[in-house]
């Protein structure tokens, strides 16, 4: 679920085309960090993702929604747009789906982007058994924690099959606590 | 994948033994009965990967490995409301559940295989002692270490410790606990069989790319292709068992990877589905003559369901663990693996070290939650160490697997309905492992200290079980159905009570004690 971000349509400062534009129906845009080591690989620090199915302000409404659901204040916007860019594609697949998040969004009110977290929170547990508040949060979870910066923000390194595995790579580089006998554990295997 | 020796064996030889599931029962079972000399058809309705084709995204392998046909469940057990549509998490491909299990490997104990003796008449657990003497399992997992290559068994080193490891060492030598080492592993801490060694990757349940864990997609299954006597057939998902007039089983019925109907014919049918599909085939197959299902005259057949005590114990501290570096199940606690009723309950339970990659944990491995203290449990992912609870849950004659009255499967067949309500025993098991691995995690500073609710079970035991009396079970003491000589029980349903162990090492032991007794059978011309 961890594609690269270019495969999600959000390449950052790319431009869209004429035909694009025309079958996009909203968009997302935001300017990564300074500091963000994906900015360091953007061509542009700007970002953008089209929507398809949803309108931009209903994309605005759902990426408030998802910060309040999984909120990390030093987490790129960036990476709460490919939640978004996710339910959005989905719902342009899936007529009751896009019902149903739209129905949803207009029951937050149209505040609710620019709310206080408090008032966020207040409004989202009005609507937490609803169908499109767990759908939604199941997909926040699920797209969020995927997503290569969330893999850079928390510092989770993911395969290391292509860098030989962590047996040499610091499986076992904890000092805070002391060393395990080798009666109960075994022999680290010898760097060749 | 084509190879030159794989045999074709025709669909009216009804000479062929055939195995409906390619784990590890099915796969260990059909190389015992192919280097023997005996032509095996090895029906699989999964498809077949291998070391190159694993994936290292986490969803994207748990699409490709798992069991994701619906099925329904009830009962008061945590899943019935977290994972509706899941109850358990086992594999669809070839290899079975050990192409993404985490390859540990206990033994179950002397007093746990006299289940009935050891615990009493406990009120509401449908108990039964094995069929079988400790002595002689024992000898069969003597074999089975071998052929795995256990860690700490045979001369085999240990498992190095890893930094989550290290947690659980220190916390657990606070409380006391003596038996406390990096778990018995079928994962090679060296190259050996065949087999490449563990560079501490901590990717097992994606499929191990170095195969330095045991699985039969790349030990049994290529050994028993390589006979030339076995007929592989992935894609192939076995919709009912048939049998003559006589009774005895003689062929079984499935769709082909193109969803055409196939008919095989057999001498012998072993069933190894796992232990929510094994009992679907034998209800599926009911006839006149066995109107309530296959091999089922003692109505034992889906009941008794049992799928250990589970849960995470997740403990966050101020310093780095990075627990996802590292073998994942490399780590266990003996101690509480005792029956000492004043605890509380009966039956004991090992606390085995996990760790769960950062896009599985938020959905799977955390209670329901969201917002900011949510949230601020993931901020601490870096310095997170993670355990879980494995434990014996008692048989219940109502936890059973039926036919769902409603909800038909892609080839219109009814699926399979899981019941579970936990026993008074169950719950005191799960408190008192929590409480004790909550101190561990205290005694050592932990902030924070996080239980997880049951998840989908990965081990899944006794629908269709051995017993002395064909009154209790389903089998005899070789997995052979008391009803119908022909026809066995190969995989973890034949398990007479759950044990506190990862089933895996015990499916093994039995399937190579199956695999002597059926060439011993089909020699003296018994079968």
């Amino acid at each position: 679920m961890s594609e690269p971000l270019a495969s999600r349509g959000s390449v950052p400062g790319r431009s869209l085309g004429r035909r694009e534009f025309l079958q996009t129906t909203g968009i997302l845009t935001g300017v990564l960090a300074a500091g963000s080591p994906f900015a360091l690989l953007a061509p542009s620090r700007a970002w953008a993702v089209d929507l398809t199915s949803l309108t931009s302000s209903e994309g605005e409404t759902l990426i408030a929604a998802t910060r309040t659901i999984a909120p990390h204040d030093k987490l790129e916007d960036a990476a709460y747009a490919i939640v978004i860019r996710a339910i959005d594609a989905a719902a342009a697949k899936d007529e009751a789906l896009h019902k149903q998040l739209k129905e949803g969004v207009a029951s937050l009110g149209a505040g609710f982007a620019k709310a206080s977290e408090d008032a966020r929170v207040a409004a989202l547990k009005r609507v937490e058994s609803s169908a499109f508040f767990q759908n939604l949060r199941v997909q926040t979870l699920l797209v969020l924690y995927s997503t290569p910066m969330a893999y850079a923000h928390f510092g989770y390194e993911g395969e290391a099959f292509s860098k030989g595995g962590y047996v040499f790579r610091g499986f076992n580089d904890l000092r805070w606590l002391p060393e395990v006998p080798l009666a109960d554990s075994g022999p680290v295997p010898a760097e060749s | 994948m084509k190879r030159g020796w794989v045999a074709r064996i025709e669909q009216s030889d009804a000479g062929a033994v055939v195995i409906i599931g390619s784990g590890a029962g099915g796969g260990t079972l059909a190389h015992e009965l192919t280097r023997r000399g005996i032509k095996v058809v090895l029906l699989e309705a999964g498809q077949r990967q291998s070391l190159a084709t694993f994936s290292q995204n986490p969803g994207e392998a748990f699409g490709q490995l798992t069991w994701l046909d619906p099925r329904t469940q009830s009962g008061n057990w945590d899943p019935v409301k977290s994972y509706p549509t899941l109850p358990a998490w086992v594999c669809k491909t070839v290899g079975g559940t050990t192409v993404h299990w985490t390859g540990a490997t206990p033994r179950i104990r002397p007093w746990e295989i006299r289940a009935r003796s050891t615990y009493g008449d406990v009120p509401g657990a449908s108990l039964i002692d094995w069929p079988i003497e400790y002595a002689e399992l024992k000898n069969y997992y003597q074999l089975a270490e071998r052929r795995l290559l256990v860690t700490r068994r045979n001369g085999n080193p240990g498992m190095p410790a890893s930094n989550n490891f290290k947690v659980m060492y220190a916390g657990a030598k606070k409380l006391g606990y003596k038996r406390v080492h990096t778990n018995y592993m079928a994962i090679n801490t060296r190259p050996g069989d065949g087999r490449g060694f563990c560079i501490q990757q901590g990717f097992c349940v994606q499929g191990c790319k170095t195969g330095a864990k045991w699985s039969t997609l790349y030990t049994e299954i290529p050994r028993a292709e390589a006979t030339g006597n076995l007929d592989l057939r992935a894609g192939c998902m076995a919709t009912r068992i048939e049998h003559g007039a006589d009774g005895h089983v003689t062929g079984v019925v499935y769709r082909d990877a193109e969803g055409h109907e196939q008919r095989q014919q057999a001498r012998i049918v072993c069933v190894a589905g796992n232990a929510i599909e094994t009992p679907r085939l034998l209800l599926l197959s009911e006839s006149a003559k066995f109107p309530h299902g296959l091999a089922n005259s003692s109505g034992q057949v889906g009941r008794n369901y049992c799928h250990h005590i589970n849960g995470f114990i997740w403990g966050t501290f101020s310093q780095p663990v990075r627990f996802w570096r590292g073998v994942v199940l490399g780590g266990i606690v003996e101690d509480e693996t005792v029956n000492e009723p004043k605890r509380g309950f009966f039956g004991g339970y090992h606390l085995e070290l996990v760790s769960l990659d950062l896009p599985t944990l938020p959905s799977v491995g955390l209670p329901y939650g969201w917002g900011r203290d949510f949230a601020s449990i993931i901020d601490d992912y870096p310095n997170m160490a993670g355990m879980f609870i494995n434990g014996e849950d008692l048989p219940q004659a109502e936890n059973r697997i039926t036919l769902d009255p409603k909800v038909k499967d892609a080839n219109g067949l009814p699926v399979a309905h899981v019941h579970v309500d936990e026993h008074a025993n169950d719950k005191a098991m799960r408190q008192h492992a929590r409480a004790q691995a909550t101190r561990m995690y205290e005694s050592i500073g932990a902030k924070r200290v996080i239980l997880s609710p049951t998840t989908p079970a990965t081990h899944n035991m006794c629908t269709a079980r051995m017993s002395a009396s064909p009154r209790d079970g389903v089998a005899n003491a070789h997995g052979q159905a008391h009803d119908i000589p022909n026809l066995f029980i190969s995989d973890g349903s034949a398990f007479s009570s759950p044990g506190s162990a990862n089933p895996t090492l015990t499916i093994v032991a039995l399937a190579l004690r199956q695999g002597d007794y059926i060439s011993r059978q089909l020699t003296a011309r018994k079968l």
